[in-house]
């Protein structure tokens, strides 16, 4: 593969809550890149830390140990103001619940301008208007939205709210945190193809976050599949379905739901049992086991792995 | 096919709501023949009826609804002219039991679940005392609650999403209705977790000979539990068919809408066909076929008059103008005829 550019870099990361006894480790050992342009997506089921990762490359949660980096520069832990700051403009997220995200007495056009005012972001007052409008026309709001109230909305244009509030900020890298998990599947389909449109003209890179497989096969250039706070296997999206290798990577594909009544009906539904994995000896290690393929596994585990891989 | 045994019959139920002295028609003329023993999944996106329908069946409107048109049958009684609370505790629960999305609307947070079940237990089967505690213990065990004795004493609070619905589960099949009624259950839970709840209710359908409405936004659920599914779209009925007729020959626009805004089906680089616009304001009175105004291919006529059921086999009928003989030549859209072709090559 050619030499891509990587936008993100997550090395070796480890993320902690509470103190002493108390003390939890929500995310360890992850590392992944992120390319430029791509969607890389994040998956696993809830509390297994896509949140926590996500709020730690935007800032919102500090890490305790690793490396995260935004076009080469080390942006977790102590950073310069400047710093700092284009961080806050150019990586930017996006919630699962458009209704919990936005604040219900405000109006569209202060929800939508809250990070441009927070930092300053703008000129004068026609100039931020401008971007408010054209970030609502962006995503497929009428301008004049601008001076109603959330509530005045359904589910799928508070979502696009959500959307614009992060584009107006004008972005590189987009935290999309299970964007489409609330909304009805009629609704799912616009915003999926809002969000593949924006990353086309603006040049946008995505995270998405999401706990189904289906809907990240359609939208993503690669996987990474997280358990309990760990990456246990990353690929392309297609090498992903192909080739699942570690159980945890198995239980998710068996679980997704398949629009088709015969394979849902023969399926068998796999239950992911933490301990089939003995490491007590044979230590496990994160592997590239086939060009861009990695998986967590050890010796024996590995060995296993390749003989199935097709 | 054998003769079914109807054990439910909604005929061209209406139901309206009052709000600031207007009318919402949230139900128009719907009916279903409810077969015994059977999954019906009834799918549709917000707004569409699926839940006042079904709440219809248990006297559980909202205070401002009212069931204004047709009848419901059960057991030989016109169920839709009860009127009071005496009335529907014969059958509410006891022969008509619902689950919710949202496991804490049934719960109660202060009472523990053990608790809530033996009551229910008590209630609907006359049990008692230590018996009645048994009857719990083997509710949670059979909704595949480990640790049953120590759960018994818990709250709602200690247990995860998925097990609460399990707990609500529990509580609806405690005693032993005919019909289950599974509205969204597994709507707000992880996919793995939905998973084990749907093989679950699968299993206690099985094990109960109950039946079983399941009730969804998603097609891709649907898949899974129904052996029959009803396509419902501003308070009505627009198809119904067998799982199979569905999936593979569904032929109302609406269905094919909302199969092929599925990302499962969808082709990468590709947009992913959507429905655009909104269903209609029920307020106003509907002329003609009520997805016309959101359908690209709708034809003149459906702007004008309301399309009547047409047979496309004796189990699946469309409520839709294109069935009609004189129709033009429409065609399935890529979506149905993906899944026909890849069901024919399995064989
Ligand atoms: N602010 C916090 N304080 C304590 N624990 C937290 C906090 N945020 C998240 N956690 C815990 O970290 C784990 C991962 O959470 P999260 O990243 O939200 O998971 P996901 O997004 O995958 O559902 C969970 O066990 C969660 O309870
Ligand atoms: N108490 C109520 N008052 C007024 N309108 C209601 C009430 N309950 C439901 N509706 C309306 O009835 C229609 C059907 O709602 P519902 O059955 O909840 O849809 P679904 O379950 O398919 O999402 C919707 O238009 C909804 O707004
Ligand atoms: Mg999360
Ligand atoms: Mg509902």
């Amino acid at each position: 593969m050619a030499e891509r550019e990587k936008l993100i870099e997550i090395k070796d990361l480890q993320i902690t809550f509470g103190h002493g006894k108390k003390k939890f480790v929500a995310v360890d050992h992850v590392n992944f890149d992120i390319y430029k342009g791509e969607t890389f997506s994040l998956v696993g089921e809830s509390g297994s830390g896509k949140t926590t990762i996500g709020r730690a490359i935007t800032r919102i949660n500090p890490t305790s140990s690793g490396e995260i980096l935004f076009k080469g520069q080390r942006i977790n832990g102590k950073i310069s103001k400047e710093l700092d700051k284009e961080v806050i403009k150019k990586c930017q997220m996006i919630f699962q619940d458009p209704m919990a995200s936005l604040n219900e007495r405000a109006k569209v056009d202060y929800i939508v301008s809250e990070g441009l005012i927070n930092h300053h972001l703008y000129k004068d007052d026609a100039e931020r208007e401008e971007k408010v409008q054209r970030a609502l026309r962006e995503v497929g709001l009428l301008p004049e939205f601008a001076s109603r109230f959330p509530h005045e909305f359904s589910g799928g244009q508070r979502q696009r709210i959500g959307i614009a509030r992060a584009l107006v900020m004008e972005p590189e890298f987009i935290v999309a945190d299970e964007p489409i998990s609330a909304l009805d599947v009629s609704i799912r389909a616009q915003v999926l193809n809002l969000l593949n449109r924006l990353k086309n003209s603006r040049g946008l890179t995505y995270l998405f976050i999401a706990h189904d497989l289906s809907v990240v096969r359609f939208i993503s250039d690669r996987i990474a599949v997280i358990s309990k706070g760990r990456i246990v296997e990353l690929a392309e999206a297609e090498e992903l379905f192909l080739n699942p290798l570690h159980p945890y990577t198995k239980a998710l594909l068996s679980a997704v739901p398949m629009p088709d009544p015969e394979m849902e009906k023969k399926k068998k539904l796999l239950v992911y049992d933490p301990s089939v994995h003995d490491y007590s000896v044979d230590k496990p290690v994160w592997e590239e086991i086939k060009e861009g393929h990695f998986v967590y596994g050890n010796q024996r585990e590995l060995e296993e792995y390749r003989k199935e891989i097709k | 096919m054998a003769q079914k045994e109807v054990i439910l019959s909604a005929k061209d139920v209406e139901i309206q709501f009052s709000l600031r002295g207007k009318k919402l028609n949230a139900i128009r003329k719907c009916s279903l023949d409810l077969y015994k023993g059977e999954t019906l999944a009834i799918v549709g996106e917000s707004g569409s009826g699926k839940s006042v329908f079904t709440k219809s069946f248990v006297g559980m409107l909202d205070a401002n609804g009212s069931i204004t048109g047709g009848e419901i049958i059960f057991d030989g009684n016109d169920i839709s002219k009860y009127k009071t609370e005496r009335e529907w505790l014969k059958i509410r629960g006891k022969r008509i039991a619902m689950v919710m999305q949202d496991p804490m609307t049934s719960l109660n947070p202060l009472k523990k679940v053990g608790k809530q079940i033996r009551e229910s237990i008590e209630l609907h089967q006359g049990l008692k005392g230590e018996e009645a505690k048994k009857a719990a213990l083997e509710m949670l065990e059979k909704v595949g609650i480990p640790n049953p004795e120590k759960r018994y004493n818990q709250y709602p609070h200690e247990f995860s999403g998925g097990m609460r619905q399990r707990v609500v589960i529990a509580i609806a099949v405690a005693c032993r209705p005919d019909i289950l009624i599974c509205d969204e259950p597994t709507t707000a839970l992880d996919v793995t977790i939905q998973a084990q709840i749907l093989d679950l209710i699968r299993h206690l359908q099985e094990e109960l000979k109950m039946t079983v409405i399941y009730i969804t936004h998603d097609l891709g659920v649907v898949a899974n539990v129904a052996d029959r599914v009803a396509v419902m779209y501003a308070g009505q009925i627009v198809e119904y068919g067998m799982v199979d007729e569905i999936f593979y020959n569904a032929w109302h626009p609406y269905t094919w809408a909302l199969l092929s805004a599925l990302p499962q089906l969808g082709v990468k680089g590709q947009e992913l066909p959507t429905i655009e616009g909104t269903p209609p304001n029920l307020f106003n009175e509907i002329k003609g076929d009520a997805f016309a105004p959101r359908n690209k291919q709708a034809l003149a006529i459906d702007f004008v008059k309301e399309p009547p059921f047409f047979k496309v086999s004796e189990t699946h009928q469309a409520k839709t103008w294109y069935l009609d003989p004189r129709a033009p030549k429409i065609e399935q859209p890529p979506a149905v005829r993906m899944l026909r072709e890849q069901m024919r090559e399995r064989g």
